[in-house]
């Protein structure tokens, strides 16, 4: 039900702030000589248009059912109960405009919002760690934008608060100058002309053909400290646009599709298996037989998921490009209808990866993307927005991480394996479950009428859990290098993480019951960034300890026993 | 790699045991789970007679499992649960069947909490907790003596006070 696009109705403020909001709606609590930081601003009065318009967006099965094709008597009930829920929600959202506020005083910043119970979320400017200006399509009619500010906590309740939606796109621009470039005494850029973000205006196709992909990254690793230059580390190239049907994005988008589809024949109160297209194609699959049917199942849903993904790809990454700006940061500015422009304070980023499911990864393909303090990973609105480089050829996809980390080695370097031991456990923990289900299937299928072809599906997954297994244990490995720690896991998905020394913040050892019988540990570093915990998985007992003392030296020496023999560990790689 | 040259090295165990109270705050615990499912069962055999043999199996096994469980458990975890801290660091030990070793440096951690619920306060037993700034890294002692809690909490508050910075 709940679109991308809001948090839903959040009249209760999150007060993780100091002060309890008993003040009025625009007295400025705290006299002090810079009268205009002081002052609270409001969201752009636009938005008051732009509301409605997005919820009715959202509604639109229900009003297409009600008012283009239904007459059904139950689906009209339904969809007045829809259109009804869409009042409402359009009410709350002209009282969300009227109430929030906000304001950025040079020391914090804070949004106030809540009628009932008000509430004022302060937060230090020097927390500040990105800042995301994202426009949806009637943003960008009306030239506005929502800014969302990351921080570098962890607690999830205090990152919604700070998005402010929306903004007129120059005074989102001139908050994001606020809070990134114009902190600190020294950093003093009155206007900025250097930044490259100008998310609403028009985005340009990505041909500029500014940096070939292989390219070794000194020369442009110090664009910063310049103060005023900006060196665009990377934009989209159409030779990337090959890889869009692998990266699978159109499996969300068919979902999606589908789910859209559903709901506007239900409320029309329209049976899908009834209509006569969708009939023959049913009485054709089956006549055809079962393996011809599936080999034309499979062969429509790949083309599907293949155009669906390409569409996505254009939607998500058109105009591409990831600059460093003179002041400290990185700038990401992509979208075709929906633009995003995410600025990360460079300083707060602990790492970069490189991942690549499967199907990527058998076209020659990766995405990157940065480990970065204020964006945790794979958490709703932040999905995606410490993304370096979308979906393109490894090779340029490595090129942008290292051009980020000023190192090129960690996501190069020949990586130790985990030894025999790990190698035999990633195949016992894939083929026992699978021997057990088709073992489970069997006795199902024998004694309780169960239908043939669970058994076969069993066995299907039986045998492909060899090549899997045989994968993840190829896949496992670690390098410890002066500046970072790397490790790498997976094969579905697979995840060279690069994390860099100052960005581990503890360690977590965790044996289970069968690691201990192995001899082998996961060692888990802990950090405020990205993913929060990055596994060395099924690492040798001894090598995981010797990896976290030589990461942070010191850290572990009081707890250390048995360091009395100097000569060389036998390090287990293949 | 270059780093193999490094000595061989193990890590020990931190010095400090959990109160011994704990031992019998963990039985109690499990046993309070263990007595529900075997009452259920229980009653499911006075009402339906049906399938008697078979219910009856299912509750021996489920006594049987509860026996050992409650007097394996506990003692087990009481050896595995242990925990220290020195100048720079804090170091834990939880688990039974699957165990964990958890290390922060004191310049990292952001708080320091201790923490009791009813029944443990009936053991008079309190947990500690320290975050840091990742949200996958707490550090839980559990089955502390109170004033042991009190101490750890203090020392630890005091430490991270001198260490200061934003600990990301």
């Amino acid at each position: 039900m709940t679109g991308p696009d809001h948090a839903g109705p959040d009249l209760t403020g999150t007060g993780t702030g100091t002060t309890g909001g008993t003040a009025g709606p625009a007295a400025p609590p705290v006299p002090v000589p810079v009268p205009d930081p002081e002052r609270w601003r409001r969201l752009s009065p636009l938005m008051l248009a732009v509301h409605p318009v997005m919820e009715v967006v959202r509604a639109l099965p229900a009003l297409v059912g009600v008012l283009v094709l239904g007459v059904t008597r139950g689906a009209a009930q339904g969809a007045v109960w829809s259109v009804a829920g869409v009042g409402v929600v359009v009410g709350i959202g002209l009282l969300r405009w009227a109430t929030t506020t906000y304001r950025v005083t040079p020391a914090q910043v804070q949004v106030r919002r809540g009628l009932l119970r008000r509430s004022v979320l302060t937060v230090p400017r020097d927390r500040v760690r990105t800042v995301d200006l994202t426009a949806h399509v009637m943003h960008r009619l009306l030239g506005l934008a929502r800014v969302t500010v990351g921080t570098g906590q962890s607690d999830r309740r205090a990152q919604d608060g700070l998005r402010l939606d929306a903004l007129t796109t120059a005074e989102a621009h001139r908050l994001r100058e606020e809070l990134l470039h114009e902190r600190g005494p020294a950093v003093g850029l009155g206007g900025t002309p250097a930044t490259a973000g100008t998310p609403a205006t028009a985005p340009v196709p990505g041909t500029v053909p500014a940096r070939p992909g292989g390219t070794p990254v000194t020369g442009t690793g110090d664009g910063t400290g310049t103060g005023t230059g900006a060196t665009v580390l990377a934009t989209l190239r159409p030779a990337w646009l090959r890889y869009a049907p692998f990266s699978l994005s159109g499996l969300v988008t068919i979902g999606v599709v589908t789910g859209f589809a559903w709901r506007v024949a239900g409320d029309a109160g329209w049976q899908p298996d009834q209509a006569g297209p969708v009939r023959q194609v049913v009485d054709q699959l089956g006549r055809a037989g079962l393996v011809l049917a599936t080999a034309e199942v499979v062969l429509v849903v790949l083309l599907l998921v293949g155009v669906f993904s390409t569409i996505g790809y254009l939607l998500a990454f058109w105009g591409f490009s990831l600059t460093r700006t003179g002041a400290g940061t990185l700038h990401v500015t992509r979208g075709l209808l929906t633009t995003r422009t995410i600025t990360i304070d460079e300083s707060r980023i602990r790492g970069v990866e490189l991942s690549d499911t499967l199907l990527l990864r058998w076209v020659g393909g990766a995405r990157c993307t940065a480990i970065t303090t204020g964006l945790r990973a794979g958490r709703g609105a932040e999905r995606g927005a410490s993304l370096l480089c979308p979906p393109a050829s490894r090779a340029d996809a490595a090129g942008v991480g290292a051009r980020v980390l000023g190192d090129r080695t960690p996501l190069e370097v020949a990586l130790t394996g985990h030894g025999r031991a790990a190698t035999r456990r990633r195949f016992t923990r894939t083929l026992v479950p699978a021997a057990g289900l088709v073992l489970a299937t069997t006795a199902l299928w024998r004694l309780a009428d169960w239908p043939q072809w669970t058994v076969e599906v069993a066995l299907t997954l039986l045998v492909l859990a060899v090549p899997l297994a045989a994968d993840r244990a190829r896949n496992l490995g670690h390098a410890l290098l002066p500046a970072s720690l790397v490790m790498r896991q997976g094969s579905l998905v697979r995840r060279r993480s690069a994390l860099t020394r100052a960005g581990v913040i503890g360690w977590t050892i965790r044996r289970s019951f069968f690691q201990r019988w192995a001899g082998l540990v996961t060692l888990t570093a802990t950090t405020a960034a990205g993913r929060q915990h990055y596994e060395v998985l099924d690492v040798p007992a001894a090598r995981a300890v010797q990896l976290a003392d030589a990461t942070l030296p010191g850290l572990l020496a009081p707890f250390l026993v048995g360091s009395a023999d100097p000569a060389p560990a036998g390090d287990p790689t293949r | 790699m270059t780093d193999s040259t490094l000595p061989t090295l193990a890590l020990r165990p931190p010095a400090h045991r959990v109160s011994g109270r704990a031992v019998v705050y963990w039985t109690a615990r499990a046993a309070l789970g263990w007595v529900g499912l075997v009452a259920a069962q229980a009653i499911w055999l006075a009402v339906s007679p049906a399938e008697r043999a078979a219910h009856v199996a299912v509750f021996a096994v489920t006594l049987v499992l509860a026996v050992l469980h409650l007097a394996v458990m506990p003692q087990w975890r009481f050896r595995v649960h242990r925990w220290e801290y020195s100048q720079d660091a804090v170091y834990t030990q939880a688990g039974w069947f699957n165990q964990e070793r958890r290390i922060a440096p004191v310049s990292r951690i952001q708080t320091v909490d201790s923490h009791r619920g009813p029944f443990e306060r009936m053991f008079g037993l309190a947990n500690v907790t320290v975050t840091t700034a990742s949200a996958a890294g707490p550090l839980t002692i559990e089955g502390l003596d109170q004033p042991v809690a009190d101490r750890l909490v203090d020392d630890l508050t005091r430490q991270t006070q001198v260490a200061g910075g934003d600990a990301t």
